[in-house]
This record gives C-alpha cells, sequence and structure tokens, in this order.
C-alpha cells in the first residue's frame, strides 16, 4: 500500500516581510536593553524594578536541564525588543501597510468582521492594532494591550501583575518578567458575560527575534470569557525564541476559556508559563493545540484554590520532522471538592518526537476531589517517538483520581477498511488522524475548528510514502 | 453490455507463506447473485480479502479482472473506485469519525473534483436509505463502527453498500450473528440493489439467508478451491444433507485447507 506523496511539506505561514520596524535593541540582554525598554514604554519606576530584578534572577538560574534540548539556544544572539510602528491602530488603515498586509494574509481582518468581539494584533515586540466592540466596551470589558493597561489601569494592574506567576517561578518567566513587551490584558467585571471570543494574534517576522508578550486575564465574580491566541511566524534557519507569561485570575463563579493554536514556525522555541487561580466554583479552560515550533516546554497550569472549583485542560500536540513537543497539564487541588479533568491527544510522524509531561497534585484540604486524565497517542510511522511521564502528587486520602493512557498506530485494518470504500491511502490516514484528534476540535469555535482541520490537512500532506 | 464482469482465474492466495486459495475460477457477472458456501477454514474469507487486495494477502499465481482491466496491479482504493466493494466481517471502527462524514467522503472519494455531492442531496438519500435499512438516525451522528451492536455494524455495512452503489460487492458473512429481525432487513437491502449494473458475491456459512436472498448462482469452496457448482437447489441441498455428501462424492476427508488434496 505504498502511495507517492510530495517529499517535502511546507509551512505555509513561512513568508517574511521586509523589516520596517523602527527600532529595535541591540543582541543580547543586558541591563542596558532593559532599562533602554522600559524607558521607551514610559513605565513606572516600580515596574523597572521589577524587571531589573527578574534580570539578575535570569542570569542566576540555570538552564532545565529536562523536558527539550535548550543547548543551542544562544542568549546573547537574540533581539530582546523591536518596535514595529510608532503608534498602534484604532482601524486597520492605521497599521503600516506591510503589516497589514501579513494580519491579511493570515485572515485577521476576515475573522474579526465575522465573528470576533475584539483583536489584538501583535507583530514583534508591540501590539500594532487593537479593537474591541463597542458593546463590550459599555458593559466594563477591559481588553486592552499590557502595556496600554499599565498606563491606563495602574492599580487594577498593580493588584494582579505577577501574583500568579512571580518572576522567580522558573528561568523563562524570570527572562519573561525582565523584557516583557505586549500581550492582551483582560478586565470582565462583576456577572459581565462576553458571548463572542476575544482574540489575539501574535506574529514573529524578524530573524533571531525573541517575543515576549505578557498576558494577564482578570474574570470577576460570576463573570465569563472566551480569549483564543494564534501565532506564526517565517521560517529562518537560526532560531528565535517565544517565551510568553499568562497569568489568570478567575474569581467566585467566574469562568475563563483560554484557546491556543501555535502554529510557530519550525525554528521557534516555544517556552511558555501559563497558570491561572481559581476561587470558589469558578471554571478554567485551557484549550492548547501545539503544531509548530521547534521545541515547546509548556504545562498550562491550575490553582484550584476555592471549594468546587474546576478546572479542564484539552490539549493536542503534533510533533513533525525534527520538532519535540514537551507539553501537559498541570492541576492544584487547593481545597474540597475541586475536580478537574485532562485530556491529551499527541501523535508523532516523520521523526517527531512528542512527550506529555503531567503533575496532578492533591493538597491535604482537598477532600472529595477528583481529577481524570487521558492521554492517547498516536504514532504514524517507525521512527517516530512519543512519551507519557504523569506525576501525582497526593497528600489527601479522599480523593479519586484516574489516569489511562493509549498509545496506538493506524492499524492496517483501519487503513484497509476506509481504502475498500474508495479513500486513498493518504486521505484515510488523515481520516484516522482526523478522529483521534476530534476532542480537541469539536471545542474549538466552528471557524476555528475549520481552520484547525485545514491545518492538520497541510502538516499531513507528505507524511505517507 | 450493461454491467460489470468479475473475472477470477486459478487464483492461488498464500497468508505468511502459507498457501491458502489454490485455484480459485469464478466469474460473476452485472445482474447475478452468487453464494459461496462451505464449512469453516475452507478459504472463503481469504478469498473476499485477497479480491479487495488486503496487504496481509499475498497473490502467487492467477489473475483477477474487472471488465478486463487487472485487478492486481490496483490499489485498494483504486479497485474500490473501479467498482469493488466488500462488507466486512470485521468491520474496523474508526473514532472521532461519524458515520455520515464518513459516507461522503467515500462518496465522494468516486466523484471527480468540483463534482462533490450537495449537502442537500447526500442528507436526503441517506435518510432514505437508513429508513429503508431500520437504522435510527442517530447512526449517522454515531463515530464510525465505535460501540455499534454487531447487528448494527451489519447494518452500517449495507447501508454503504446501497450509498456507494459499487458494480460488483462482495458480501462476507453478511449474516454471522444476526437475528433473525436484522437477518431480513439486511437482505431486504441487499435485494433492492438487484439490478443488470449489480453483480454480488454472498459468502455464508448458512444457507437460512438464502431463504431471503435467491442466488442464481451456488458454490462449495472446500481446501481452498471452488469443488461443486450449481443452482439454488444445491443450497437446499445444503441445508437437508450438510457437505458429508460432497466430500464422499469428491472423495475428500478434510475440507480444510490444512491438507492438500
Amino acid at each position: 500500500m505504498s502511495k507517492k506523496a510530495p517529499e517535502i511539506e511546507e509551512y505555509q505561514y513561512g513568508f517574511r516581510d521586509k523589516d520596517v520596524s523602527v527600532f529595535r535593541t541591540e543582541r543580547g540582554l543586558t541591563r542596558k536593553v532593559v532599562e533602554e525598554i522600559s524607558k521607551l514604554k514610559e513605565e513606572p519606576q516600580w515596574m523597572l524594578d521589577y524587571r531589573l530584578k527578574a534580570l539578575e534572577h535570569f542570569y542566576q538560574r540555570p538552564m532545565p536541564q529536562w523536558g527539550g534540548d535548550l543547548a543551542e539556544l544562544n542568549f546573547d544572539e537574540i533581539v530582546y525588543y523591536v518596535k514595529p510602528s510608532e503608534k498602534q491602530g484604532r482601524t486597520w488603515d492605521e497599521v503600516p501597510a506591510e503589516i497589514k498586509q501579513t494580519f491579511d494574509k493570515l485572515g485577521i481582518p476576515e475573522a474579526e468582521q465575522k465573528y470576533l468581539a475584539g483583536v489584538s494584533a501583535q507583530y514583534e515586540s508591540e501590539v500594532v492594532y487593537h479593537s474591541l466592540k463597542e458593546d463590550l466596551e459599555e458593559m466594563g470589558i477591559i481588553f486592552k494591550d499590557t502595556d496600554t493597561a499599565l498606563k491606563e489601569h495602574e492599580e487594577l494592574f498593580k493588584e494582579y501583575f505577577g501574583t500568579v506567576i512571580p518572576y522567580s517561578d522558573n528561568k523563562f518567566s524570570a527572562l519573561n518578567s525582565a523584557v516583557w513587551s505586549g500581550g492582551s490584558f483582560i478586565y470582565v467585571p462583576k456577572g459581565v458575560k462576553a458571548t463572542s471570543p476575544l482574540q489575539a494574534y501574535f506574529r514573529i517576522n524578524s530573524e533571531n527575534m525573541g517575543q515576549f508578550e505578557r498576558t494577564l486575564i482578570i474574570v470577576d465574580e460570576g463573570a465569563s470569557v472566551h480569549y483564543v491566541e494564534g501565532c506564526t511566524a517565517p521560517v529562518y534557519t537560526t532560531n528565535s525564541l517565544h517565551s510568553a507569561v499568562v497569568e489568570i485570575i478567575v474569581k467566585k463563579d467566574g469562568y475563563c476559556r483560554y484557546t491556543t493554536i501555535q502554529n510557530w514556525a519550525n525554528n521557534v522555541y516555544n517556552l511558555v508559563t501559563k497558570r491561572a487561580t481559581c476561587d470558589a466554583n469558578a471554571q478554567m479552560e485551557w484549550i492548547d493545540g501545539n503544531i509548530g515550533s521547534k521545541l515547546t516546554m509548556k504545562y498550562p497550569a491550575i490553582h484550584l484554590k476555592g471549594e468546587g472549583a474546576r478546572g479542564n485542560t484539552i490539549s493536542i500536540a503534533i510533533a513533525g520532522r525534527g520538532q519535540v513537543q514537551d507539553a501537559g497539564a498541570k492541576m492544584y487541588h487547593l481545597a474540597p471538592n475541586t475536580s478537574s479533568s485532562i485530556v491529551s491527544k499527541s501523535f508523532s510522524k516523520q521523526g517527531g518526537n512528542v512527550t506529555y509531561r503531567g503533575l496532578v497534585h492533591f493538597g491535604r484540604k482537598a477532600d472529595g476531589a477528583r481529577s481524570n486524565i487521558e492521554c492517547d497517542t498516536l504514532i504514524l510511522d517507525n521512527e517516530s517517538k512519543s512519551d507519557t511521564i504523569p506525576y501525582n502528587e497526593i497528600y489527601n486520602d479522599n480523593i479519586s483520581l484516574e489516569h489511562e493512557a493509549k498509545v496506538s498506530k493506524v492499524s492496517e485494518e483501519q487503513l484497509f477498511y476506509l481504502m475498500s470504500r474508495g479513500l486513498t491511502e493518504e486521505e484515510a490516514t488523515e481520516m484516522i488522524v482526523m478522529g483521534f484528534i476530534e476532542p480537541f476540535t469539536k471545542e474549538l469555535p466552528m471557524e476555528y475548528a475549520v481552520e484547525m482541520n485545514r491545518l492538520i490537512k497541510f502538516e499531513m500532506e507528505g507524511s505517507i510514502g | 453490455m450493461s454491467g460489470s464482469v468479475l473475472e477470477i482465474k486459478n487464483l492461488h492466495v498464500s497468508i505468511e507463506d502459507k498457501e491458502i486459495l489454490k485455484g480459485v475460477n469464478l466469474t460473476i457477472k452485472g445482474g447475478e447473485f452468487h453464494a459461496i458456501m462451505g464449512p469453516n477454514g475452507t478459504g472463503k474469507s481469504t478469498l473476499a480479502s485477497a479480491i479487495m487486495g488486503h496487504p496481509k494477502y499475498e497473490v502467487t499465481e492467477g489473475s483477477i479482472t474487472l471488465d478486463g482491466e487487472d485487478v492486481l496491479e490496483m490499489e485498494v482504493d483504486e479497485r474500490a473506485r473501479a467498482g469493488l466493494f466488500l462488507a466486512m466481517q470485521y468491520p474496523s471502527e474508526i473514532s472521532g469519525v461519524t458515520t455520515s462524514d464518513f459516507l461522503r467522503s467515500a462518496i465522494n472519494a468516486r466523484r471527480e473534483e468540483g463534482d462533490e455531492i450537495s449537502l442537500m442531496k447526500f442528507i436526503k438519500e441517506l435518510d432514505k436509505d437508513l429508513e429503508y435499512l431500520e437504522i435510527d438516525q442517530n447512526m449517522a451522528t454515531r463515530y464510525l463502527n465505535e460501540g455499534f451492536s454487531g447487528g448494527e455494524k451489519k447494518r452500517n455495512e449495507i447501508l454503504q453498500l446501497m450509498q456507494l452503489k459499487p458494480e460488483i460487492a462482495i458480501l462476507d458473512e453478511i449474516d454471522s450473528g444476526l437475528d433473525i429481525d436484522a437477518l431480513k432487513v439486511v437482505s431486504k437491502g441487499i435485494n433492492k440493489m438487484r439490478g443488470e449494473d449489480f453483480g454480488c458475491l454472498i459468502i455464508t456459512h448458512y444457507q437460512r439467508l438464502l431463504n431471503y436472498i435467491t442466488p442464481d448462482f451456488v458454490h462449495v469452496m472446500m481446501q481452498g478451491r471452488v469443488v461443486k457448482s450449481g443452482g439454488p437447489e444445491l443450497a437446499k441441498r445444503l441445508e437437508a444433507e450438510g457437505y458429508e455428501w460432497i466430500k464422499e462424492e469428491l472423495g475428500i476427508e478434510d475440507e480444510t485447507v490444512e491438507q492438500n488434496a
């Protein structure tokens, strides 16, 4: 059953634009670079102090020795800040033509018109376009880029910034805290429900660029929001770095869903720290799709602090040639009757390497807490690799934990069955793969699910042969 | 001329170097219903899988042609698009893929690009066949064969047969595990396909299926070969007398493929 298919699979967002940036810091990470960024942003002193403390910590902290191989990541080669344009646009006409063209190609303005309540588009280090529908603004929802939020809502900002993920959490949270720029700031007031999703789109254009967006989402009591992020970058032979920090606070009875479709080019290190806290009866959901990047290390976490809080993570990770996806989820049950579920679907092909790494923690106060973990892996060929590394920490006897892990291959019988109905081997494999990740795609808003299926189809091209 | 012709000549098939089929000859034309009967282990299912091109089965000698085209040169999917269909004894479960999505893809696989079936037409025809086969509407939105009962799987195979409308269908033990009501429904579906453009090879252990589907030709398989052919009356005699008389007539002691003739 061998069928010839194209050998080389291309990354469809790998195009690059002419550099139109108006300012960039010199390569490498020094105190001077951090001071320059802060000064340029006209930040309050406390933020500069915070950045410098974080920088010190970054210098002192050793490189992590687990997960993926970071040996080739050279911090001295990276440009830590690139300002793409003079000012932020409120309409797409105000965005420099070259940059607007990029977002046109990525379909952002079109999506905005059709179904998004708010859009933020970050190019290199700064958000170049930002909008929020009027009715959401009238409901009191704040949706800004993080730099603007610091200027306009300093009190609110200061109350929460760095409280979920301190700079000292890990080496990359320290790095982000030192040089952060851009990202989204969202505040949803008590009882307010945002009905359509808010979206942020992140694009790296320059070579050896580091993008360090910082996102802070506060969902007040009984409020709800769905935030979606997407990311792409051009293909270069040298490496870029994306190292974001995302902090989310969901208060009593609140609800937040955070959907990521990460499709970085295969030369981007994607080292991201994401964490949410949930008060009583609050619910947090990470819908986490990792398709691109050279190496991703990402384990979205949820701290279930209030009684009855719920956390869900549904993730997919796809590793193709030369890619390592080291991804998973963390759930901390810190209060009674909290519940969590993790569904992880991963597949590897053409020598890719995918690892599920997860942690479920039940604290002493977690009486009656429950967690359900399901990790499924699909391997498409003999050169690809998959690992499952689940950790459980249990300090309470009165809990329930279920873990199910499955590794499967696309079976000869399944292929024969589908092909006997007229599907080619490629179509049949694609159908089996799509079915495998269906628990993830069904969680996406319809438009994203369509896009996701298109992406997977694209990924699958040339995988057979 | 209407209808296709599937011609099997001196077919020898091995699985893992063990010869199972030892020279099968069979011709199925459009408009004809053939039944292959025989005890367990005589090579019936191997014949079905080999015609469709299952990768485990190696054809070592002989030929299969469809309207003169060399079937053995075709990939499994090419055989399907050329007009062959195999209703399987143990259909695979495909998680996450709904029966209707799968069916639509399979229908479109036979059509040219740009000539895909419209969603409305597809739904209309699917509903019609679901009703005809007395299948619950919700099967269309369930994942293909996942959690289906034995009877549901078999009905689903016949649903696919009716939807895909092949030239020549091979039905591998479509009656196994069916209660009498399900057997009637499945037979009803197969009979509806009857026509000059449709030929069918029905593989079964039991005569009871042939109470509902009257074959034009009946063949008995033993030791990896067709050892006797006849009309519907042959099936009736097998029902009444079993296989012993054939074995005696032909001097066969062990009918399975384990033995060399």
